[in-house]
């Protein structure tokens, strides 16, 4: 069986981390790529978008409500809103913040484990929280790929650490190691 | 002879596909029993909180739920809290303001009298925000707003005006850059459980239960305002409570959607032009 979906989870200051991710991933993976940032509530609206639009070319689209879920694009949760994943699409809430984030990088794992078992690959990079370590242990408990920032190269390093005691069987890899680990995750499918 | 047990294709292969069918299952036996229609609620977000009352009933599995739920009217209350998502703010997303103030207060200056539906007002915040945009703008004399929701409860709250006073710092900044003309301050008075808002700004307000997915038209709008509601539909749900809105638009009614929001799933998308593509603000052209 194939894989048929990336989650990514990174916190405030995790840009860069999530540029560094994408810019080494290999052009052959057309899975989509769907990324949960804790953003203020305030941040603009398409910033972040716009920021790594720039730099990709790949296309990268802010989610709408009931967005289908294409091949090949980067997705990304909007500001104040949790992003859920559903069989083939999007969904977004406005429920209360889960461990004061919204969007909460566990409400975006933990739906996608739900919608697509273990087709999914979830990763989480650098950030100074918690959020996506229980996400992280759903998507392996429910035999999808679980990938961490190897926290000695991370910005900051609780969330990744996190992850890691939260998903011990996950595989951790430098940021620029994580894109080719995936296509390899790819070309085998799902064990 | 013996009989083989085996799934049906595509149900019961793998323990998502079995969960749904255990919540395709609860939702209906809720609805023959209390008649509440969750069925066409957008599944991943309704999963999350049947998970969360299995969990603080003690339970353990979605049909466990349905079992309690089924025999027990009590913990079907309790469920029912956990459905009702009524998070809001006052001028929640300022710059959505700034653009009814500047696309749709002159469209409403060409008629003697308007009628706006706010439907999913929840706790009130947003009907409030709006009272005092029309105020501002000298509009509020000649508009009536009819505000709804689901859940009763909620329209209480809302008819009281009665808002947490930890809560006016971040209004006042959201009232600011929502374009706001006066002080915030001086729609409200310190009251002993927060702050109490002024009541002659729901004056012209008919705080009423509608339930968006049963219940019908029953008025013709210049201006429907629902954000935020319909992401908990599916799709096919939001496309019947669109036809609703359509059929309740006056021409040239507006429709006023939440950020993220879109009329992908609405049967007259066609119908409207928008007057504001940012901010969802769309206005029926046929
Ligand atoms: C997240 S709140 C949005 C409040 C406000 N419109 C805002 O944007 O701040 C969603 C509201 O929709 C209401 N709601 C949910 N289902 C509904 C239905 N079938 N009919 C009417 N209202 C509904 C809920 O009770 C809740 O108050």
């Amino acid at each position: 069986m194939a894989y048929e979906l990336v989650v990514v989870g990174c916190s405030w200051g995790g840009l860069a981390a999530l540029g560094r991710l994408l810019d080494h991933l290999p052009d052959g993976v057309d899975l989509p790529v769907v990324v949960a940032q804790h953003r203020g509530p305030d941040s603009l609206r398409g910033a972040l978008e716009a920021t790594l639009r720039r730099r990709l070319e790949r296309p990268v689209v802010e989610v709408e409500d009931k967005d289908p879920i294409a091949l090949g694009r980067v997705y990304i949760a909007p500001p104040d809103y949790h992003l859920l994943v559903e069989p083939g699409s999007f969904a977004l809430s406005v429920d209360e913040r889960v461990r004061h984030a919204r969007p909460s990088i566990d409400v975006l794992f933990e739906s996608a484990a739900d919608a697509y078992g273990e087709r999914v690959i979830g990763v989480v990079l650098t950030g100074a929280n918690e959020d996506g370590a229980a996400g992280l242990a759903r998507i392996a408990e429910r035999g999808g790929a679980a990938i961490v920032q190897d926290p000695g190269t991370a910005e900051a390093r609780e969330m990744p650490e996190a992850a890691l005691a939260a998903a011990a069987a996950a595989t951790v890899l430098p940021l620029e190691g994580i894109g080719p680990h995936i296509a390899e995750l790819c070309a085998v499918g799902v064990s | 002879m013996a009989l083989q047990v085996e799934t049906q294709a595509g149900e019961g292969t793998s323990r998502e596909e079995l969960e749904r069918v255990e919540i395709d299952l609860l939702l209906e036996g809720i609805y023959r029993r209390y008649g509440f229609d969750f069925r066409e609620y957008a599944p991943a977000s309704l999963r999350r909180r049947l998970w969360r009352r299995i969990h603080a009933e003690r339970l353990e599995s979605v049909s466990g739920l349905q079992e309690k739920v089924l025999h027990d009217p009590v913990c079907m209350e309790r469920l029912l809290l956990d459905l009702s998502i009524n998070v809001t703010a006052m001028f929640r997303d300022p710059s959505f303001y700034v653009a009814f103030r500047r696309e749709v207060a002159p469209l409403l200056r060409t008629y003697p009298f308007t009628r706006i539906w706010v439907a999913g007002c929840s706790t009130g915040e947003e009907v409030y925000s709006l009272a005092i945009l029309l105020a501002e703008e000298e509009l509020y004399e000649r508009t009536r707003i009819y505000a709804t929701d689901i859940n009763e409860a909620v329209l209480d709250r809302a008819r009281a005006g009665v808002f947490a006073l930890d809560k006016m710092q971040a209004y006042t900044e959201n009232y600011i850059k929502a374009g706001g003309t006066r002080a915030f301050s001086e729609y409200y008075v310190a009251a002993y459980d927060g702050v109490q808002f002024a009541r002659s700004l729901v004056e012209n307000v008919v705080f009423a239960q509608h339930n968006l997915v049963s219940d019908r038209s029953f008025n013709e709008f210049n201006v429907i305002v629902c954000r935020n509601v319909m992401i908990y539909f599916d799709r096919s749900l939001q496309g019947r409570v669109h036809r609703l809105f359509y059929e309740s638009l006056a021409p040239l009614g507006v429709l006023a959607l939440g950020h993220k929001e879109s009329l992908a799933s609405s049967p007259h998308a066609e119908a409207f032009e928008e007057l504001d593509a940012e901010e969802k603000i769309f206005r029926r052209v046929r």
